[in-house]
């Protein structure tokens, strides 16, 4: 074997060698040295994704066409980095807590290793080594979900969230022994690719693609696989719920892109393109209209996220390069978007104990910044420009309909009759700290500073990236220069 | 970018957000310093652009659009920030500059949160001056939306009255139609280009590719035409603008409908018309009797309300489905009229909204039926309210003469039985425009004084005055002068009337 081979894993290299030193260092530091865990983890972390960032993909396949890192694969991996980063800088107040405090440790290396199984799952050309991924990117996550020892909800959310996950993984495994029936033995994608080409659509591999759809649309929360979402989102601590909604969800949107499109590329009108538009139109729908009701912001945010995906999922009906793209640019945007609501959600809930929408009326009153930020965040959730979130969103509704066929058009104006309905109750958010007459329930405090950085980040993302252009160019771009190497479109 | 000068009219008021982002909120006297500077300076720049225009068409320089740039922005999906303006556009500019100016000092003493009212208050003002000076119809639709979602926070947060509510309802019910028009611009820009060639969102050279097919035409027309018209008030889509103007506070009312309204009138124009121009000829009569419904409709409403913020509000929905009538009517002495209704409408409904948000101010109620003799007490105002009123029912010498009469000559030209039948109904409404302006001025402001307290009423201020002869002067400059607009306008139509033409099978 060609131990070279492992040069151009230098993404995982790199997050696997940061999870290495925070091991260490957690394992042998003593108690003042623990002290500086989390900065120590933050800073290295940092570091690390600029280096994903700059240096080049090799754009080979390895390991026998099981693996590849090339500028797709990366542009993802930088922006799920993205989302990490900002996730330890919100959470460093609460891992400082006397609850968690003596356990960050595992938090930081659980968080690690779910990365890396993610970045397996994006970067894999075998469903092996994908499955290989999806379970070391889900099953710690439940580890996570537990964090909040001695809170009931916590472990009864993990419950739910592991057997969700397995249940989940037993039903894509099911579809994929039917893919390896009828592909005559191999589970590379560039194979299969071929064969279903070549071959006839069959009952067989209809029955395949359904639970492959299942089997990941678990992990996307796609309606009507979806009902552990909000239980789990509710019950996590909150740092976890953010990580959850966002770093997570964008690994598997991608995957399934590249699983779709490469994969079954070729049977795209004849099976799948109707079952995801059944899937999404469910999605969205179900998400908002679940979404009006909540009182609760992490099971608002819950509802939120899920008709989110499937607005992320749009980009996989397009099915082409600039569908590739605009779900890049959706996954970081939506990222920034909802990590900024989570930032204000997490320190409202760390300093006031407060997690309701009704005790952020008036809250303006107190704590202006914060309903600043926590309006921008809205707005871009629902898309509203100048902010972000417009951009993200025309930019997938643009890629959808470049087809010009009308069950296509029909299919973004139900989306976009969605997004009417998805204002409505972000609206409600910004009613509720702006308008509302009420007294404030919330006394001012002040932010931690970790956390501020954290929403000064989320603000500036939501704020520039859609009026700057170079993002999406820069996911465009990384898009169309893998699309040279792979035969994907 | 910046050497060219409609650039300057997003710039500014963003500049404006970036000084007032600088201010306390407490520093009332540093806020209204940053608006009347930015808002003077707004003003200046469209006066000037109004005569260089003219200078250079006086020269003969024949091009559709002056003072065009083209930026690149998303190169992937050949976006660009496109900007140009004919004599319409520049028409329109002057009016946003003008009642954003009237706007600032009506708003002199706006509380709460002074600082964070005129911030919004600027984002409104980008989104409008980035929509006229747009010729690409991404940037179009950026803009126009920037200009609807800072709506629900002025009116939610300084409305009155049932202003949740209404907040909500307007914001919903304009984004609703914003919906539709993202649909029917996206299949403009897929089918921009004949096949094989480079797609493009800019106006201009979609109208000259002409490649959209018959078949695609009519439901595209239909997306940007309503999507618009919900914004122009078009029946059944205008039941958010008696509740929103209502509850709107002053500034806000004034700019809403005197100048977001025209955004409707603008797009259906510039957009709808001009580039779907063979579903224009064949579909203009669905939206003929939509329209009409709209004017005849509006203005028996506003007969029977006794709210006076409810009144104009009805009364604006008649004028603005005068505005898209006009447009339908595909010929351009109807569409002059159109344009000049717009301006007429915009400066009347704001001068209008200003003088009942300063009564309202002192009388505390909207309720015509609660006050009277109101001429006895603040004859100022009165004055001003009679002036606006007369302006609304169409007296020689005041804009709205001049635009209805142009509409109506138009609109008579089309000879067929059809149009005769809708002509005829609307103009119908001028009548019952008399009727309830007739009707508030002499409850209002003649009759005897119905409540004691209101003896003790003062007059406007000097910052009112200011707000309310600054627009007077407009009226009645349109009203006195009109053929300078005629002017500013007549090479506008060329294009858009050979699209027509062209378009017809």
């Amino acid at each position: 074997m060609d131990y070279s081979q492992f040069g151009s894993m230098i993404p995982e290299l790199i997050v696997l060698g940061i999870f290495m030193l925070v091991f260490l260092f957690d394992t042998f530091s003593n108690e003042n040295g623990k002290k500086i865990l989390t900065p120590f983890t933050t800073v290295l972390f940092g570091l690390g994704t600029i280096a994903i960032w700059v240096v080049p993909a090799c754009g080979e396949m390895v390991f026998g066409g099981m693996y590849i890192n090339d500028t797709a694969t990366n542009a993802i991996k930088a922006i799920l980095n993205i989302g990490v980063f900002i996730v330890f800088l919100q959470s460093a107040k609460w891992v400082d807590s006397d609850e968690v405090a003596i356990r960050k440790g595992e938090f930081y290396e659980l968080i690690l290793v779910t990365l890396f199984g993610m970045y397996l799952m994006v970067s894999a050309r075998h469903f092996l080594l994908f499955i290989i991924g999806l379970e070391s990117a889900s099953l710690p996550l439940a580890a996570l979900v537990a964090f909040n020892k001695r809170h009931y909800e916590s472990h009864e959310a993990a419950i739910k969230y592991i057997m969700t996950a397995v249940f989940s993984s037993a039903i894509l495994l099911v579809g994929l022994s039917f893919v390896y029936a009828f592909s005559g033995g191999s589970l590379y994608f560039n194979d299969l690719a071929f064969t279903i080409s070549q071959g006839e659509m069959s009952g067989l591999l209809l029955v395949a693609l359904a639970f492959v759809i299942a089997g990941i649309g678990f992990k996307l929360s796609l309606v009507p696989f979806h009902l552990w979402t909000a239980d789990v989102y509710q019950g996590a601590p909150t740092a976890i719920t953010s990580y959850l909604s966002v770093v997570s969800k964008g690994a598997a949107a991608f995957a399934f892109f590249v699983i779709f499109v490469q994969c079954f590329g070729a049977v795209y009108s004849d099976a799948w393109e109707w079952m995801m538009y059944a899937v999404i139109i469910l999605t969205i729908t179900v998400g908002n209209l679940f979404a009006i009701r909540q009182k609760n912001m992490k099971r608002f945010m819950a509802f939120s996220s899920i008709s989110q995906a499937g607005y992320i999922m749009l980009g996989a009906m397009a099915a082409d390069g600039l569908g590739l793209a605009a779900m890049l640019f959706y996954i970081l945007i939506n990222k920034i978007s909802n990590l900024g609501a989570f930032a204000v959600i997490t320190t409202i809930e760390e300093n006031a104990g407060k997690l309701n929408m009704d005790d952020y009326n008036g809250l303006h009153k107190t704590n202006p910044w914060l309903s600043f930020a926590m309006t921008l965040a809205m707005f871009s959730l629902a898309g509203i420009p100048p902010f972000a979130g417009f951009f993200s969103k025309i930019l997938i509704f643009t890629s959808v309909t470049g087809s010009n066929s009308w069950a296509l058009y029909m299919l973004v104006l139900i989306a976009l009759i969605n997004t009417i309905i998805s204002l409505y109750y972000y609206l409600l958010v910004v009613k509720a700290m702006w308008i509302s007459p009420e007294e404030p329930k919330i006394g001012s405090f002040r932010t931690a500073t970790s956390q501020r950085v954290a929403l000064w980040l989320c603000v500036a993302g939501i704020v520039f990236f859609g009026i700057v252009p170079y993002i999406y160019q820069y996911c465009y771009d990384a898009v169309q220069n893998s699309l040279a190497l792979l035969s994907i479109f | 970018m910046f050497g060219n000068i409609l650039i300057w009219f997003v710039v500014i008021p963003v500049i404006m957000m970036a000084g007032l982002g600088l201010c306390r909120n407490s520093s009332m006297n540093a806020i209204r310093g940053v608006m009347v500077a930015c808002s003077t300076v707004l003003l200046g720049l469209a006066i000037w652009l109004c005569c260089d225009y003219l200078r250079l068409r006086g020269m003969g320089v024949d091009d559709e659009m002056l003072y065009t740039g083209s930026w690149m922005w998303y190169a992937p999906l050949n976006i660009h920030l496109a900007v140009g303006v004919d004599g319409i556009s520049v028409l329109m500019l002057l009016l946003s500059a003008v009642i954003v100016f009237a706007g600032t000092f009506a708003s002199w003493k706006i509380n709460p949160l002074p600082k964070n009212f005129f911030l919004w208050f600027a984002l409104l003002s980008t989104g409008v001056f980035g929509f006229f000076i747009s010729i690409d119809i991404f940037t179009m639709f950026m803009f126009y939306e920037v200009a609807l979602i800072p709506m629900y926070l002025l009116i939610g947060v300084w409305g009155t009255g049932r202003k949740e509510y209404s907040a909500m309802k307007l914001t919903l019910m304009l984004m609703g139609g914003s919906a539709f028009l993202m649909l029917g611009l996206l299949g403009i820009y897929w089918h921009s280009a004949p096949e094989g060639g480079q797609l493009t969102w800019n106006i201009l050279e979609i109208s000259h590719n002409a490649s959209i097919a018959p078949e695609w035409q009519g439901m595209l027309f239909c997306f940007t035409f309503v999507g618009f018209g919900v914004l122009g008030a078009m029946f059944p889509f205008h039941t958010w603008s008696p509740d929103g103007h209502a509850c709107a506070p002053t500034a806000v009312s004034m700019l809403h409908a005197g100048v977001l309204m025209k955004l409707g009138g603008y797009g259906c124009f510039r957009i709808a018309i001009f580039l779907l121009p063979q579903a224009a000829n064949e579909l203009a009569w669905v939206f003929i009797v939509l329209t009409g419904i709209s004017i005849v409709y509006g203005a028996f409403s506003a007969c029977v309300q006794t709210d006076l913020k409810y009144i104009n509000a009805y009364s604006s929905v008649s004028h603005c489905g005068m505005v898209l009538f006009a447009i339908l009517m595909l010929n351009t002495t109807a569409m002059t009229g159109a344009i000049l209704q717009m301006l007429s409408h915009g400066l009347m409904t704001a001068l209008f909204f200003a003088l009942i948000g300063m009564i309202y101010g002192r009388t505390h109620t909207r309720d015509i039926r609660q006050m009277g003799g109101l001429m006895k007490i603040m004859p100022y105002l009165g004055v001003c309210y009679m002036i606006a009123g007369f302006a609304s029912l169409g007296l020689p010498g005041l804009s709205g003469f001049v635009a209805e009469m142009t509409i109506f000559f138009g609109s008579f030209q089309e000879a067929d039985l059809f149009h005769r039948c809708f002509v005829i109904a609307a103009t119908c409404s001028i009548v019952i425009t008399a009727v309830y302006i007739l009707r508030v001025v002499g409850k209002l402001l003649l009759g005897p004084v119905q409540d004691e307290h209101h003896l003790a009423l003062t007059d406007a201020t000097w910052f009112e005055r200011l707000s309310t002869v600054t627009l007077i002067v407009c009226i009645a400059g349109i009203g006195c002068f009109p053929n300078w607009i005629n002017e500013t306008i007549q090479h506008s139509f060329a294009p858009i009337i050979a699209a027509i033409q062209g378009g017809v099978i």
